[in-house]
């Protein structure tokens, strides 16, 4: 079995996400590296968005801004934030990936504050930037995380980004297009998707070398369990291979 | 139509469409020349109390040399629409020229980290956020630039960044779905950098617009910064490329490497070892005090800036890595 770490299992699995031909909204970092690495290993008319206005580049490189000269090198397009998101809004972008400082059961995000005191939080983050925008409007939203009781709570301090709300049909009442929702969330140990009906985060595939409860004990909630819990494959060689040699040479990602 | 949700959020601006159009009324549309000194164009468009936008995204085609203008003059109690703001935020922040703030981006400085001053300035409750996205802000603008009082869209909806928003939820009179309406954003004053203007204020960006043609529409008062004066021949010869015309722009200042340290699509990249000083350099509060003293405060403009960062050679350097000829060199 090939050796890998950590980021490298997580973007495998998430790159074996995008098929060929879909559409997805990504970030820098892990998110653009699983894009990237798609695109290589199997689906080459994956079209890479970026909300800073990047239609289908052939990314010479890793971007570190979702707005800098890579993310439209060689485009087919060099658009606008409006473009990207009424894309997005008129239902055209399949998927996105995103993350956050803190998940809830529900997969709502925060990236805002942490603390009780808005107007003086313990921390300030970013806020949305377009992460709200894109899970309100991309038919299936994807989280790449570490697992991790701090990130996994039971209450968000602040909802930045939709998910499932508060559950069951909460999420189609809000207002948010329907169909859209989280769909799965990837980390370094297991993969997790929604139970249709509550839609509670439950475990349907745990990663080499753990086990399911090694996935509770780094979760602030109570996790569901599919009926069926699968293994996670492994990166494969081939997957590796891409990975650090094409997508990622100076591991700026996988290297964290 | 009936309000069914609304943010409490404060909106900073008047998004009243018509005390716009009595502005724009005034506005001269004359086609004359309106090259001048940064300085002189920040001293005169860009007041204390202002509500501030910039164009570019995050440290890209992001007006900087203003930003350190705008520190320089000392500006106070600005508001600024932080749509995806990443180093022009940290610059504004060491300068505590802002005390209200739109927020979709603020405080990161997205694959480079956080920012220790930025956050210690919002963490510090001296300033005033307001929540929003970037497509919220994005819209805002839109709805200035359409001269509507708002426009609907369907982000938003059942997270706290709605509540701590200025929008409004709603009934939609065709299909009775929810909408959310995002009230009109029209900044006092916008600072885009362009690669090419000629004096009247014909701009031409390339690269990704960003949203910087809806900026453009909704600042009352606008500066070009721009990395080349062109001729207005230059301009009539190829009309397709104008992202901007001149009746919008209200002054024209050629700075050469204005984005600088970020990226200026075709022009150059980012300098990623003076950003990362930025940040390792807030570790001591004494050092960076001397570094913005010696990179903004100390400096008379902008290219004075430069020289104390590596100079022409370095902006060359910054060049091939834009054109990616420092992989064909390494090659070769």
């Amino acid at each position: 079995m090939a050796n890998y770490n950590t980021m490298e299992i997580m973007i495998c699995v998430a790159s074996r996400e995008l098929e060929d031909g879909a559409t997805v909204g990504v970030g820098t970092g892990a998110p653009c590296a699983a894009a990237m690495l798609a695109q290589k290993a199997h689906s080459p008319n994956l079209v890479i968005m970026f909300e800073a206005g990047g239609v289908s580049p052939l990314l010479p490189e890793m971007p570190i801004s979702v707005g800098d000269s890579r993310t439209f090198y060689k485009a087919v397009m060099a658009s606008s934030m409006c473009d990207i998101m009424d894309t997005c809004s008129r239902g055209l972008v399949d998927y996105t990936f995103l993350g956050g400082a803190q998940i809830d059961m529900y997969g709502n995000l925060n990236s805002t504050i942490i603390g009780e005191d808005y107007r003086k939080p313990k921390v300030r983050f970013p806020g949305s930037g377009g992460a709200n925008d894109f899970a309100s409007f991309c038919w299936r939203t994807m989280v790449m995380t570490l697992q991790d009781e701090r990130r996994f709570v039971q209450k968000v301090d602040f909802v930045t980004t939709p998910g499932w709300l508060t559950g069951e049909d909460s999420r189609a009442k809000s207002g948010l297009p329907a169909g859209t929702g989280p769909y799965k969330i990837i980390t370094n140990m297991g993969i997790m998707d929604f139970e249709p009906r509550s839609k509670r985060m439950r475990v349907i595939s745990i990663n080499p070398g753990y086990s399911f409860k090694d996935v509770q004990d780094k979760c602030g909630f109570e996790l569901l369990k599919a009926p069926n819990i699968a293994q996670t494959k492994p990166p494969t060689e081939e997957e590796l291979c891409i990975l650090r040699e094409e997508v990622d040479p100076y591991r700026y990602v996988i290297g964290r | 139509m009936i309000v069914l949700e609304e943010g409490k959020g404060r909106l900073f601006t008047d998004p009243d469409p018509d005390k716009a159009r009595q502005f724009f009324r005034e506005k001269s549309r004359k086609m004359q020349s309106k090259v001048m000194d940064l300085k002189e164009a920040i001293a005169k468009f860009v007041h204390d109390g202002d509500y501030l936008a910039v164009g570019g995204f995050g440290a890209n085609r992001t007006p900087i040399a203003a930003c350190h203008e705008i520190v320089r003059q000392g500006r106070k109690g600005m508001a600024f629409a932080g749509k995806t703001a990443t180093h022009d935020f940290q610059i504004l922040s060491v300068g505590e020229v802002f005390d209200r703030v739109d927020v979709a981006y603020i405080v990161g400085l997205e694959a480079r980290g956080l920012s220790p001053c930025a956050r210690k300035y919002m963490e510090s409750g001296k300033v005033e956020a307001c929540e929003w996205t970037n497509y919220g802000l994005a819209g805002r603008l839109r709805a200035a630039a359409m001269g509507v009082p708002y426009i609907p869209a369907r982000n938003l909806f059942g997270t706290d960044t709605f509540k701590r928003s200025a929008a409004k939820i709603v009934e939609c009179p065709f299909t009775g779905k929810r909408l959310t309406l995002l009230p009109a954003l029209y900044p006092d004053v916008a600072v885009i950098h362009v690669q090419e203007a000629d004096v009247y204020g014909n701009a031409r960006i390339r690269g990704i617009l960003i949203m910087d043609g809806d900026l453009s529409k909704a600042a009352k008062h606008l500066i070009i910064t721009t990395e080349r004066l062109i001729s207005n021949d230059e301009i009539r010869r190829d009309p397709t490329s104008t992202s901007i015309p001149f009746y919008l722009v209200d002054a024209v200042c050629e700075v050469r490497y204005g984005a600088y340290p970020g990226t200026m699509p075709y022009e150059y990249f980012s300098d990623e070892e003076h950003l990362q000083e930025w940040l390792s350099v807030q570790k001591d509060p004494e050092e960076f005090r001397k570094f913005l003293a010696r990179n903004i405060y100390e400096c008379p403009d902008h290219y004075e800036y430069i020289r104390r960062n590596g100079g022409i050679e370095k902006m060359n350097r910054l060049r091939q890595k834009e054109l990616l000829l420092h992989k064909e060199i390494s090659n070769g």
